[in-house]
């Protein structure tokens, strides 16, 4: 009797990977092709079993409305979570996803894509703000709707993942005919052979994408922690576990990007009992606080949101990242390779330390 | 100086007594606000509404005194000072109080005096005007238990059942004309003499300029005096495995 | 009757004629009588009845000639009336009495540590070498806030409720003076102080010697309110309410008055003499409400300083327990279980109530989690801990720290005889008799709880290290890293683990 394929969700698949991103702190949007070309250079650290990317800046005709992205296995799914959607969202446009169809991309499911907003009563009545409304309500179809997946969910922007190498990924989804000012990309080295699509990465949730390299060592504790707050870890990964956490820090704490950094690659308690009175209690406070959030084992992060990137490595800095600049642009991947692919002329490069965040933002320039 | 309770929540209430330097604190319209004077040793307070829960709970010294009547577990594990109750008492009055002194004017409720032990000089006093509920001292371990069961409605026990079970150390006085009934075993009830009299002559003396009542009426009555019977309930209890 | 009363002694001292030296050590050192000297003949003899197989003269003869084995003597086989069964009735027949007996639950129930396994990582993630890398253990006990909150101008408020801060997590757990001896303490606060971390009064009060360990140092605080008063609530760093105790869940306690002499009557602030009774209950405690009253009727007496821990017997509705608990303002819960040990308790309390610690620390923290509470207390297992293995499990399966008192003990000298109510601890341990108390120094005995937790503390590292997993906030609750071994499905689900090979 064969038996079939444990996908994500069912079972725990560490995987190693390369991560590549681009920012345009001017906000001039760049095609597609570049981060697609920067990705392909680190082929050997992917290994054909997942590829994605993320683009911020990409639907400006649609930019107050959520874009949600999902897969489908069956009509069936589909007209259950279009059902779902009707019942919350004004549906302002709908359509299938175009590809491009390539040998080296099979299997696909049914990809289609939403600009909704929220019923205004059914906002209302639930209480909460928009945002969370909206996660709420993916959370649900993702944990509910049998064979449906909204893999992108956030406001001018969209995640395209597929199962292949990511330069493979990126021909089947026409990146090129994208342009945006922040793109970010992920190459997959799973440890077993998932055959779905949802399993790539990046993993997203609102204007939150989040791709990363390494298995990381605390993510049952991180799990069971933020499952706490209404996060459900459908898919088992690492990458999802950290965008629940950033979301949870950033959005519903309320922390900057940094304070979330020194949560979750907090600095050692060696260095904090050295620190200056002030800044050692805040740093106490956060680890304290948020302990269970603390990540540990190797990672390197890029975190996309609404108008920013984050670069963040684990605090014993065991995954490989850089940070490169030229004029308004800066360039973050696993390997240098990727960067001089696009541009070979940088202004500055360097390697940021172990739970040091790098975060742009447009027109904020590198803090 | 003079603080008004009313809606206010515990922890602002007791934080303002705490951090008042007056000696005397007048404290209005309390709305079961708990742990008044909680670990106080050094001040007057004088308590109108009705207190919460453990008031004067741990009290160190200082006396507390309120207008009216009392709730649960007042003077909870008191160490000394003087809690002065103007009305009755909930359940478990005492518990476990090592010293200090309440008085109540009024009834007390179940369990009163539950634990009280005495230690060198501390020796605890509780003394009720009226009545009390059942298990009145149990677990005794020292100290002076007075019930006076004043203006008693005839046929209205002075003690609820189980008085004084477990029973293993100071002295209880019950004021009624017949030996109290329904005692444990191991509780010696006998006839008060002038001497246990004078005993608590001076608790009696207290009690009455507090309430203005007349130790002359008080002492018209019979007094009984519980012990425990000094046998040692465990010695043979137990045998080794 | 005597015939009824006889049973063959359960240990045979044996003793090698051709070493023994007549020195006389083992008579000196035994403190239940087992050994005479018979002048005629010019010989040791020994009188096994008596014996509780201390091993403490076996530990001191000089000439290595003392062993004390099993005798022998047996009934006749029966897998239903075991040998201590008939044997009990028939006691209890002679005597009237409750079986009474110490320490923890020697009883052949499930050790659950022992078919949990523990992770390390191969390739896909690294061990980190505890040796040379940064690898953590500090741990902070007591209530995390649920919403950060930022002053003026924007900083983060430290709106953290009181904490306990450990170097290891692992504490000592509570003892009273009275149970165990005066030296037993001092050694119990000297390491506390030297580890960076606490040990704890139990209900017996707090020495006046000991104030000056209060930074390292929890008072417990015990129905029967032993020592209770407002400086000593202040002396320690954090406040620990007794509801239970695995050993004997749902019962008091009573230490006989002859056991109240001297310091003991003083720190109890009884008198002399007279009995220490624990009722079961906390009389102002009859329900959940009345916990949360007597929680902040702590809090209210030392001025929200100190952060309250509730010890709760692990019973078999520990889960729901734990939760009344977590909303009720504590700021640790201690769950004891089952095998817990104890100075004296009924021996059919103390084999027969109370479920295993293992299994009542996953369903609490499952609990807690599934309430979105977690994050309201902190939670401490105890109830035989017995290695740095069983803290990691203990960790993973989602505690903040460990209680330890048996092995502390085991430390100090006891060798697990289970004779402690008998009050002649040859160890010096659970005794108050000054010529035996006297035999526990309490330097060396310092010395070797702190050897002891930081030996454990190298083997957390390194399993941690092997796990890849630097700090140990990344352990807690980090399932994954378990896998169980042997265990019905049942027995997974409710540990939240999956089974070896999975």
């Amino acid at each position: 009797m064969q038996k079939e394929r444990k996908r994500e969700g069912d079972v725990r698949i560490p995987s190693g990977c390369a991560i590549s991103g681009i920012f345009r702190r001017d906000g001039r949007r760049i095609g597609g092709e570049k981060i697609v070309e920067s990705i392909s250079v680190m082929h050997d650290r992917s290994n054909g079993l997942g590829g994605g990317f993320a683009g911020y800046g990409i639907y400006p005709e649609y930019k107050d409305l959520y874009a949600f992205h999902v897969f489908y296995e069956s009509t069936a799914a589909r007209q259950e979570c279009e059902a779902f959607l009707e019942r919350h969202f004004d549906i302002v446009n709908l359509s299938k996803i175009p590809v491009r169809r390539t040998p080296r991309i099979t299997d696909e499911p049914l990809i289609w894509r939403y600009f909704a907003a929220p019923l205004p009563t059914r906002l209302a009545a639930s209480q909460l703000d928009e945002r969370e409304f909206t996660a709420r309500c993916v959370v649900r179809v993702n944990s509910t709707v049998d064979g449906a997946y909204i893999f992108s969910s956030g406001k001018n922007m969209g995640v395209f993942k597929a199962v292949g190498y990511p330069e493979d990924v990126g021909a089947f989804y026409r990146l090129e005919e994208y342009a945006g000012y922040c793109w970010t990309a992920h190459g997959r080295y799973p440890t077993n052979t998932p055959g779905w699509w949802g399993g790539a990465h990046p993993f997203a949730l609102l204007d939150y994408s989040v791709v990363h390299n390494g298995e990381i060592s605390s993510y049952d504790a991180n799990r069971r922690h933020i499952e706490m707050f209404g996060y459900r870890c459908n898919l088992l990964t690492d990458t999802e576990v950290i965008t629940y956490v950033i979301d949870y820090l950033v959005r519903r704490q309320g922390l900057s990007l940094e304070e979330a950094a020194n949560v979750i690659a907090a600095p050692f308690w060696s260095t904090i009992d050295g620190l200056p009175a002030e800044k050692r209690e805040r740093m106490t406070y956060l680890r304290n606080a948020f302990s269970s959030l603390l990540i540990t084992g190797p990672f390197s992060i890029l975190l996309g949101f609404t108008g920013g990137m984050m670069a963040l490595n684990d605090r014993l800095k065991l995954r490989s990242m850089v940070i490169g600049e030229k004029g308004d642009t800066t360039y973050v991947a696993s390997e240098e390779c990727a960067i001089r692919a696009v541009e070979p002329a940088l202004d500055k490069l360097w390697a940021p330390r172990g739970g040091e965040p790098v975060v742009v933002t447009l027109k904020g320039g590198v803090r | 100086m003079r603080i008004t309770a009313g809606n206010m929540h515990f922890r602002e209430l007791n934080e303002q007594i705490r951090a008042c330097p007056d000696a005397e604190i007048e404290i209005d319209g309390c709305l079961g606000q708990r742990y008044i004077g909680s670990g106080l040793a050094d001040k007057t307070l004088l308590v109108g509404g009705i207190p919460g829960n453990a008031l004067g709970a741990y009290l160190d010294g200082g006396t507390i005194v309120t207008e009216g009547n009392a709730q649960d577990a007042a003077g909870d594990t008191m160490n000394d000072g003087a809690i002065i109750i103007h009305g009755s008492c909930g359940d478990g009055a005492g518990y476990a109080m090592r010293g200090g002194k309440i008085y109540i004017h009024g009834d007390v409720g179940y369990r009163a005096g539950i634990h009280m032990k005495a230690y060198r000089g501390k020796l605890p006093v509780l003394v009720v005007g009226g009545t009390a509920g059942s298990f009145l001292g149990e677990y005794q371990a020292g100290g002076v238990i007075v019930v006076l069961g004043l203006r008693r409605p005839a046929g209205t026990p002075l003690t609820g059942y189980f008085c004084g079970t477990g029973m293993h150390g100071g002295k209880m006085f019950l004021r009624c004309p017949e030996r109290p009934e329904g005692l444990p075993e191991r509780i010696r009830a006998a006839e008060a003499s002038a001497a246990d009299l004078t005993e608590i002559g001076g608790y009696l003396d207290e009690f009455c300029a507090a309430f203005g009542e007349d130790r002359r009426e008080l002492l018209a009555e019979r007094f009984w005096v519980l012990t425990p019977d000094g046998e040692n309930l465990y010695r043979r209890l137990y045998t080794s495995v | 009757m005597e015939a009824f009363g006889f049973f063959y002694p359960e240990y045979e001292v044996v003793r090698d004629g051709g070493r023994c030296t007549v020195c006389r050590v083992c008579e000196r050192q035994c403190a239940n009588g087992v050994h005479t000297y018979d002048p005629e003949r010019g010989v040791m003899l020994a009188d096994e009845t008596k014996c509780v197989d201390c091993q403490r003269c076996v530990c001191l003869c000089p000439a290595r000639a003392l062993k004390i084995v099993e005798s022998g003597n047996t009934f006749r086989r029966d897998e239903n009336w075991t040998a201590p069964a008939i044997s009990e009735v028939c006691r209890q027949a002679g005597s009237g009495g409750v079986l009474l007996s110490s320490m923890g639950n020697p009883g052949k129930y499930p050790v659950y540590w022992d078919r949990m396994l523990i992770n390390a990582s191969q390739v896909t993630n690294p061990p980190i070498d505890p040796l040379r890398e940064p690898m953590e253990t500090r741990t902070f006990l007591g209530a995390k806030p649920q919403r950060i909150e930022r002053d003026e101008k924007g900083r983060i408020k430290n709106n953290l409720a009181p904490q306990l801060e450990l170097e290891v997590p692992v504490m000592f757990s509570a003892m009273s003076y009275g149970s165990i001896s005066y030296n037993a303490h001092a050694a119990l606060a000297r390491a506390a102080e030297e580890l960076g971390t606490y040990y704890n009064t139990g209900e017996g009060g707090l020495h006046e010697d000991f104030y000056r360990y209060g930074k390292n140092t929890i008072v417990q605080v015990a129905s029967g309110r032993f020592g209770v008063h407002k400086d000593y609530l202040n002396a320690g760093a954090a406040i620990e309410i007794k509801m239970g105790q695995g050993a004997k869940p749902g019962i008091g306690g009573h230490l006989p008055g002859r056991k109240i002499v001297g310091d003991v009557s003083r720190t109890r602030m009884i008198p002399e003499g007279s009995d220490a009774i624990s009722p079961a209950p906390h009389h102002d405690i009859y329900s959940i409400e009345d916990l949360r009253q007597l929680v902040y009727s702590l809090k209210e007496a030392t001025g929200y300083q100190k952060p309250v821990i509730v010890k709760i017997a692990a019973v078999h509705n520990v889960a729901a327990i734990a939760s009344g608990v977590a909303r009720s303002g504590a700021d640790v819960i201690a769950v004891d279980g089952f095998r817990g040990g104890t100075g004296a308790a009924p021996a059919r309390i103390r084999d027969n109530v109370g479920i295993p610690i293992e299994l009542a620390l996953a369903a609490v923290d499952q609990r807690l989690r599934e309430e979105g509470i977690r994050g309201n207390v902190s939670v401490v297992a105890g109830g035989s801990i017995r290695s740095s293995a069983d803290i990691v499990k203990a960790v993973a399966l989602g505690a903040d720290a460990v209680y330890i008192a048996t092995a502390a003990l085991l430390a100090l000298g006891c060798r697990l005889c289970r004779s402690c109510h008998q009050g002649r601890c040859n160890w010096g341990i659970a005794t108050q008799r000054p010529e035996l108390v006297r035999r526990l120094d309490p330097e060396a005995g310092a010395r070797r709880l702190v050897n002891l937790v930081t030996a454990w503390k190298h083997e957390i590292e390194e399993m941690m290290g092997g796990m890849g997993i630097n700090s140990i906030e990344a352990l807690r609750g980090n399932r994954l890293m378990l896998r169980g071994i042997g265990m019905t499905d049942r027995e997974l689900e409710i540990l939240g683990i999956r089974h070896a090979g999975e």
